[in-house]
């Protein structure tokens, strides 16, 4: 008890007994609406949305939602487009300081409104799956009459829209988030709906069903982690605001188990997100249960947003003390990359085995994000972007090939298949060699900008690990492409199924800046290093 | 009484629900244990409010409250999905997606 007694006196070295009468007005801080005009209109179109399920008829939903959406985020990123320009240059930091528009943000919410559009296109896709790849009415139980009659009809649920618009907005606002309780909010409102969206599958519904339980209560499980590390950091700081965190933590005579203690548990919520290490247990079989689409929006896009919170929480609100936490994160990003590297070789099925390659690549890019300094984010930034659009096309990728029960996922179905869709196992073979990081891929460029700010930062042993788990993962996915390309086809082999032509658009736009960012990275790159984080 | 006390009981809820979630089988109380973790952070918060003498640590409780009744809503509706397929809501049954 005494223990604990000095460790709150610590804490706080005047006690102050009773709360202050509070003030008698509260004056409204100053908000800069052009800041934050992307999420208004993200979050305001996901609402209409919601009015559309409420009064349209259901054969007009899904091209009324499609145009919605794709609509509310291009005027959203024109929005963003026209106030990167008027934007100081350290940033606007609003809203009573809870979010912080800088750079970094505006690079971070370009790429998940592009992605995001890309990912829509993917859920609205209704020609390799008869009536898309959601289920017409998911409160019909599984295996019952009724489902089988739902199952002929023609329909989805178009609520997926609207849920994923609010998931891109959450994840904006968890981006630019600028206190823990913000963040806090952002995090529920990016995960609530990828949690219902995960459960919506047409085909092998228990599966989907399983995985969104399994994906919720780990999910709350983690959240309950963030929230106390934020309130134990609320006692070490009196704020909750990551500057006011990072001042009190350099040179006072405060608590250092409260500081850690919350650090710890703060960082372990944010790292189950982007599914680092070992808070991976979820990954592979949320990856594998949900629609293939959500898959796709949720390994880009959730990927992207956890990392930018990652990013922003370690620069802004630990910077001063990252000589006592770093080594911790060296443990956990070399734990990400072997089991991603290790247990993806293991893996028979293709998209568990993506799954745990996006845990080895959350390793690498947590390599980045503990550098700490302009190279090391600007790397970060860009292999996130380069990790988005490859991860995108290839879930885009694996939905294409299917056979009469659906999608075809095991590995030995995938045999032979260059000879039966030589164009499919080209582009599926190109996309495997950029997750590899083979040269003239994006994602060669994006490994060696982050192994580079690692060891100008000193970080030379945990860049050799990373050398070798890339190296070990490569087998997986040259296994793959051997499979592909030099097994005979099985008789009863699934078929490549054509996409409409918007599903093919978005896949080439991909894997064509999957090919540009590796042969001219140079004008991301500006892009990425263009700013720092907004400091206040 | 010094607020100290509610800090060690507030952390003794949270290490209950934490454990709860890790051995309890079936969903539903699963689920009560999170929402015990996230009642134990209220209580934190508040009693650092009343240590810090602000009063930003009670607001962000009742953020919290708003929070777990949302996820509450998802929450229920996706275990009430499951339960009506299976018959069950033990976790254990859900052993379709592995390895």
């Amino acid at each position: 008890m005494s223990v604990l007694a000095t460790l709150v006196t610590a804490a706080q070295p005047v006690p102050v007994p009773a709360p202050p009468a509070p003030a008698a007005t509260i004056t409204q801080p100053p908000i800069s609406y052009p800041a934050i005009m992307p999420i208004l209109i993200i979050l305001g179109a996901a609402c209409v949305g919601v009015l559309f399920e409420a009064f349209l008829p259901r054969h007009n939903r899904i091209a009324a939602q499609l145009v919605l959406s794709v609509l509310a985020i291009l005027v959203a990123g024109w929005r963003l487009l026209s106030y990167a320009d008027e934007m100081p240059e350290t940033g606007t930091i609003t809203l009573g300081r809870a979010l912080a528009v800088d750079k970094p943000t505006l690079v971070l919410w370009a790429t998940l409104l592009v992605l995001t559009i890309g990912a829509l296109i993917l859920m609205a896709d209704r020609t390799v799956e008869r009536g898309g790849y959601f289920v017409a009415d998911a409160a019909v139980r599984p295996g019952t009459v009724q489902d089988r009659a739902q199952a002929g009809r023609g329909e989805m649920q178009t609520e997926v829209f609207p849920l994923a618009l609010f998931a891109l907005g959450g994840m904006m606002v968890f981006c630019a988030a600028n206190d823990l309780l913000t963040m806090f909010i952002a995090l529920e409102v990016l995960s609530l709906p990828l949690y219902l969206m995960c459960g919506l599958a047409r085909r092998r519904r228990l599966l989907s069903q399983e995985a969104a339980v399994k994906y919720f209560l780990l999910g709350a499980f983690a959240s309950a982690f963030f929230l106390y590390g934020l309130a134990l950091l609320y006692g070490y700081a009196g704020s909750v605001q990551l500057s006011d965190i990072a001042n009190a933590a350099a040179g006072t005579n405060r608590s250092e188990t409260l500081l850690f203690g919350g650090l710890g548990l703060l960082v372990v919520g944010l790292l189950f997100k982007g599914s680092v290490g070992p808070f991976h247990t979820w990954t592979p079989d949320v990856y594998q249960g949900a629609p293939t689409p959500v898959t796709a929006f949720m390994g880009a896009c959730t990927k992207i947003a956890a990392f930018g919170g990652i990013l922003r929480v370690l620069s802004v609100g630990f910077g001063t003390t990252s000589w006592e936490w770093r080594g911790v994160l060296w443990g956990v990003a070399i734990a990400s990359m072997v089991i991603g590297a290790v247990l993806g070789l293991t893996q028979t099925d293709v998209k568990r085995m993506v799954a745990y390659s996006s845990v080895a690549h959350a390793g690498f890019l947590l390599i980045g994000a503990i550098v700490l300094k302009p190279a090391g984010l600007s790397a970060t930034l860009f292999y996130l972007v380069t990790y988005g659009f490859t991860t995108l096309a290839t879930f885009g990728v694996i939905g294409l090939v299917r056979n009469a029960d659906g999608e075809a996922t095991h590995l030995s179905q995938w045999a032979g298949l260059a000879k039966r869709s030589p164009l499919v196992a080209g582009t599926m073979a190109f996309l495997l060699l950029a997750l590899a990081g083979i040269p003239l891929t994006s994602g060669f460029v994006g490994k060696f900008v982050v192994f580079q700010a690692a060891l100008s930062d000193g970080m030379a042993p945990l860049v050799v690990v990373a050398v070798l788990a890339s190296a070990v993962a490569a087998f997986f996915y040259l296994r793959v492409i051997v499979l592909m390309y030099f097994s005979q086809p099985a008789e009863d082999g699934p078929t490549v199924t054509i996409p409409n032509l918007w599903t093919t658009g978005v896949l080439t736009v991909c894997v064509l800046v999957t090919l540009f960012l590796g042969i001219a990275p140079s004008l991301v790159l500006d892009w990425t290093s263009s700013g720092v984080f907004a400091l206040q | 009484m010094t607020p100290t006390y509610y800090l060690l009981l507030s952390a003794l809820l949270f290490t209950i629900g934490a454990v709860g979630v890790l051995v309890r089988r079936n969903a539903i109380v699963v689920f009560m244990c999170i929402e015990l973790m996230l009642n134990a952070v209220n209580l934190t918060l508040v009693t650092f409010a009343r240590i810090n003498g602000s009063l930003s640590g009670q607001v962000m409780a009742f953020f919290v409250m708003v929070v777990a009744a949302a996820e509450v809503v998802v929450g229920l509706a996706i275990i009430m999905s499951i339960f009506r397929t299976r018959r069950s809501a033990s976790v254990d049954d859900s052993n379709l997606l592995k390895y």
